[in-house]
């Protein structure tokens, strides 16, 4: 029974659609890690705000969570840009561990400060379309997870040709490169930052509104993300935004058959012991960019 | 008398009047506070000579301090271990787990960010182990019979908690008095500051951190001892969740890092802060950390030498005045 190839199928097809929700929020990280060299250890806790803003737009206003989309994303993107300029700008007197360290209190206070309104309750949303389920091959697929692949694919898309074709993306490139040279060209080194900053919170927006359908919020939601995308980021090579997507996809699937052969808890430990293999062995991540 | 000394006699002087306080008030409140404050300043000391005097910022030290509270809780109810033996354990056990992660993580290079994710990654691990294995009571967790003497380390009041603690802190306020003063302290510094300078004069990075790691998992440990012969519970969530390693670091940074009253001065503030609140808003959950949150990003963002910093500069300052 362990090794059925229609429960082998649908459990790497689970995981796929699961890994591309991982990628989306990866590629945020690595735009702000791995490109800006800014360690956003808030990250988790801002996918669970995120979480929680298309929550409540559901329950308070009935609004379906994909049509949230250009709501909690340009607020995403906002929190981010204001998050950069304010606060971690301010604060790291250009040392790498200050960020760290101010991050870490970003998230402390935004997990506890959801535990404070929205106590430590576990929160699901029905939809319509919630229990629907699409037959592929042999497998079975919850629709909204074929919608969050469809969608993770799509945004990530878009990051790509902002990053690879736009102004801004030449200017974010230009400052990743070189920051000192970047800003003599007249580029504002600041706000750059800070968007890309906001750019990457814009993932989770998108990720939040995609994953919720079928997952569920609770206060502590991102402590489990957070190293997900970091070892996605770091199994994908630092910076490397085709690394990210490739990494999301094969985390999503180990997770995925991991939980099938060890149980769900044990199967959790599969992501941890590739996140510390890689940093201790490649660092480079598998794909060989520069770290 | 010499800065060593002087040093020396701060920490007798503080000893000793710690060691009054449960002379003068039987008010278990006060002891309590006293005891818990305690506590924080070891966790925090621990984090201290391995973040502080070795520049290795660790996300994960509930690794050490779980380590250490399975340990003593697992000596006792599978093999029957007396409380004192079992802490001796606890404390050896959780230093080879920290020169187990040290040897792997310094081995390969990793610093900074990545050595704080590695650490963290490390303490996960850890949890969804003592969540799955049957030996720690898996989500249940593991809990000690209550049976109050010395030789069980089990106190009727918090008064013997309070020495128990206060002798442990001793001992962390020795050591970093120790790191402060000898040749090990001054490589271990000498490292933090700059690795490749320290290696072209002679000296072996690797063999540093690595003291420093197994040293700070000891007092560490010990932490996790302490904690599961006063409150006689443990489960994953407590042993390896990242509360605990927060807690230490927070308060370390709080307080100023690589200094000796450090650590201890930012548990007492983060105490009486937890303290303060509590009265204004009552038991409500997460408002605690909350404040220790805000209170984190405040001080790496004005006085990233943490509040002992202050004194310092003030110091500092109304020397220069002194010598024209």
């Amino acid at each position: 029974m362990m090794f059925d190839p229609g429960i082998l199928f649908s459990s790497v097809l689970n995981g796929l659609t699961t890994g591309a929700v991982y990628a989306l929020i990866a590629l945020g990280l690595t735009l702000i890690y791995g490109v800006l060299h800014i360690i956003n250890f808030a990250h988790g806790a801002s996918l669970m705000l995120a979480l929680y803003a298309v929550y409540m737009l559901k329950e308070r206003f009935g609004m379906d969570p994909y049509l949230a989309l250009p709501l909690v994303v340009p607020g995403m993107f906002a929190l981010g840009y204001a998050l950069q300029r304010v606060i971690i700008n301010r604060a790291s007197h250009g040392k790498d561990e200050n960020i760290l360290l101010v991050t870490l209190g970003i998230s402390i206070v935004m997990e506890n400060a959801a535990l404070l309104f929205f106590k430590s309750d576990t929160r699901t949303i029905d939809t319509a379309y919630t229990l629907t389920t699409i037959p592929i091959g042999p497998a079975m697929i919850a629709l909204p997870k074929l919608v969050a692949f469809a969608g993770a694919l799509v945004v990530s898309g878009v990051l790509l040709w902002i990053v690879g074709k736009t102004d801004l993306g030449r200017a974010i490139r230009a400052v990743a490169k070189e920051k000192h040279g970047a800003k003599l060209m007249g580029i504002d080194v600041d706000h750059v930052y800070a968007m890309s900053f906001g750019i990457g919170l814009a993932c989770l927006g998108a990720a939040a509104c995609f994953l919720l359908p079928a997952y569920y919020v609770n206060p502590q939601v991102g402590g489990g993300f957070v190293l997900v995308a970091f070892t996605v980021v770091v199994l994908g090579g630092m910076g490397s935004f085709g690394g990210a997507l490739i990494g999301g996809l094969l985390v999503g699937v180990v997770e995925s058959l991991g939980g099938l052969y060890l149980g769900e808890s044990l199967g959790q430990i599969g992501i941890f012991v590739i996140f510390i293999g890689v940093l201790l062995f490649r660092p480079q991540g598998l794909f060989g960019a520069k770290v | 008398m010499n800065s060593t000394l002087k040093e020396l006699g701060s920490i007798v002087l503080f000893v000793a009047v710690v060691a009054c306080v449960p002379l003068v008030t039987d008010s278990g409140v006060t002891l309590n506070f006293v005891m818990m404050a305690l506590y924080a300043a070891l966790l925090a000391q621990a984090w201290n000579i391995l973040g502080g005097f070795g520049g290795q910022f660790s996300f994960g030290h509930a690794l050490f301090f779980g380590t250490g509270a399975y340990i003593q809780a697992i000596a006792q109810l599978q093999f029957g271990l007396n409380p004192w033996l079992a802490l001796a354990l606890a404390v050896t056990g959780s230093a080879a787990i920290g020169l187990g992660v040290g040897g792997l993580t310094f081995r390969y290079g990793l610093k900074g960010s990545y050595f704080a994710l590695v650490t963290l990654a490390f303490a996960e691990v850890f949890r969804i182990l003592a969540l799955s294995v049957p030996f720690t009571g898996a989500g249940v967790g593991l809990m000690i019979p209550l049976s109050e003497s010395f030789a069980n380390m089990q106190f009727a009041s918090r008064k013997g908690y309070l020495y128990l603690m206060l002798g442990f802190v001793a001992a962390a306020l020795l050591v970093t008095w120790w790191l402060k003063h000898s040749r090990f302290g001054a490589y271990l510094q000498a490292v933090r500051d700059n690795e490749d300078a320290a290696r072209a004069i002679g000296v072996n990075p690797f063999n540093v951190k690595l003291g420093a790691i197994g040293l700070s998992g000891a007092l560490m440990g010990a932490g996790g001892a302490f904690y599961v012969q006063v409150f006689q519970y443990i489960d994953p969530g407590i042993a390896f969740g990242p509360g605990t390693s927060v807690e230490a670091l927070v308060a370390a940074i709080v307080g100023g890092i690589g200094t000796l009253w450090g650590p201890v001065l930012g548990a007492v503030v983060l105490h009486v802060l937890a303290d303060i609140t509590r009265n204004m808003f009552g038991q409500l959950p997460g408002i605690n950390m909350v404040i220790y949150g805000v209170v984190l990003v405040l001080i790496v963002m004005f006085l990233p030498r943490g509040i002992g910093g202050i004194a310092a500069s003030v110091k500092s300052f109304f020397s220069k005045r002194g010598k024209p």
